[in-house]
């Protein structure tokens, strides 16, 4: 196992507000890793830094073991799609074509024609003057066609309907499993995607809160649910995620310990591993309260 | 065809498993490769391999390097044996709860099966 991207103690601040605060973690090569949490918990800053697009206010990055910054190396390996990229006037998709062509070593023509095909991409009309959707169909293309081996993808999605977004994660495995690169996807559609990823980091206010396989973390939760008075019981020296209650009963998103499962079946309590999306969503929860 | 009750491999190797089972698979057959499998259920191919991984490491599978992924002998009675063991807890256990909050007692239930089985 080969870390592609270490980052080491990454602090990023914009005047009083921490927007990065300590980030220490290694990302596997050539694996896909889910970048998770609220607006604001620091993803898009994380991916800036790796890629160069800013610069730490303290702290470490080594992408390829290399210092990201001002290096043509390990930038030109690196493909960075933004939900929020900007292009020139007049730039239209044939355009986009040509310079992806001359700017990354790896572009392939074919994969990038079947995506303007697939997301029926309009030809003549300026980039800008696309839709939501088609703007994201635009950085969907550059950012598979690239084949960087480094590829980053910022919320790929906006704009785009189920059937794209589906055919977006059909291209995206296929093309991985043809060609295995290192790609980081920052989502909130977590249970579309979540099958597609290896790995899973939660951020949450600039921190780290969870960096697991997905597996792991499936399991990290369970959903008890059952009379509210044994929720109590058995919780009271858990910690608990969140909870809800109707009359009588409730259910509680509980940290999975040994004994917990077990506790929970003796007092009568119905227990499920909570999903991915329900423990990153408790996570948001949770800190919420605890600041408020 | 996935859900959040075990791991996504796990579950991947009990649909194969069971794919045996059913004999759309005999011993001896070559079954999809671990990229096909990924491609066509949407998941990772990591997840795959741990699937197929754990079907060889329970020789359901055999890999034969450079040709694939071939269902083994004898892979039927094992993958038989481990079912039934399992059949308990997975059909037993939650038949008897139900029956239980019903009031149907286990006679009761004994003879709703036969009835159901000569149907």
């Amino acid at each position: 196992m080969t870390a592609a991207i270490e980052v080491h103690g990454l602090t990023k601040r914009y005047g009083s507000v921490i927007a990065l605060d300590g980030v220490t973690l290694s990302i596997e090569r050539d694996s896909i890793t889910g970048l998770l949490g609220r607006n604001g918990a620091g993803k898009t800053v994380l991916m800036s830094l790796i890629t160069a697009h800013e610069t730490p206010t303290s702290g470490t990055v080594r992408v390829l073991g290399e210092d990201p910054r001002e290096n043509e190396r390990v930038l030109g390996q690196t493909c960075f799609v933004r939900d929020n990229q900007r292009y020139p006037d007049e730039f239209r998709v044939p355009h986009l074509l040509d310079t992806g062509a001359r700017f990354y070593p790896s572009w392939d023509a074919d994969l990038a024609a079947r995506v303007v095909d697939t997301f029926e991409l309009p030809t003549d009309r300026d980039v800008r003057k696309l839709s939501r959707g088609q703007l994201s169909a635009v950085g969907i293309l550059v950012g598979l066609a690239s084949r960087a081996p480094l590829t980053f993808f910022d919320e790929p999605y906006l704009g785009l309907d189920a059937t794209a977004r589906m055919l977006f994660y059909d291209l995206l495995l296929r093309d991985y499993i043809a060609h295995p690169r290192t790609i980081v996807v920052s989502t909130h559609l977590i249970d579309e995607i979540e099958d597609l990823l290896s790995r899973v980091i939660v951020l949450d206010h600039g921190r780290v809160r969870e960096d697991a396989g997905v597996d792991e973390l499936r399991g990290r939760a369970l959903r008890l649910s059952g009379r509210m008075d044994a929720i109590e019981r058995v919780t009271a020296n858990h910690a608990v995620l969140h909870r809800t209650s109707l009359g009588v009963l409730g259910t509680a998103v509980v940290t999975a310990t040994t004994d917990l499962a077990d506790e929970a079946a003796a007092a009568g309590l119905t227990t499920e591993p909570a999903s991915l999306h329900e423990l990153v969503a408790a996570y948001g929860l949770h800190t919420k309260e605890v600041s408020s | 065809m996935f859900d959040d009750t075990s791991p996504i491999f796990q579950q991947l190797a009990d649909s194969l498993a069971d794919e045996v089972l059913r004999g759309l698979y005999a011993e001896g057959d070559q079954v999809p490769s671990i990229n096909e499998l990924a491609a066509f259920h949407r998941i990772n191919p990591a997840t795959a391999n741990r699937a197929v991984a754990l079907l060889v490491d329970q020789g359901v599978l055999i890999k034969r390097r450079g040709v694939g992924m071939f269902v083994a002998d004898g892979a039927l009675t094992l993958i038989r044996t481990a079912r039934r063991a399992a059949f308990e807890e997975r059909f037993l256990t939650p038949l008897l709860a139900e029956a239980r909050t019903l009031g149907i007692d286990p006679d009761s239930l004994v003879a709703l099966i036969r009835k159901e089985a000569t149907s």
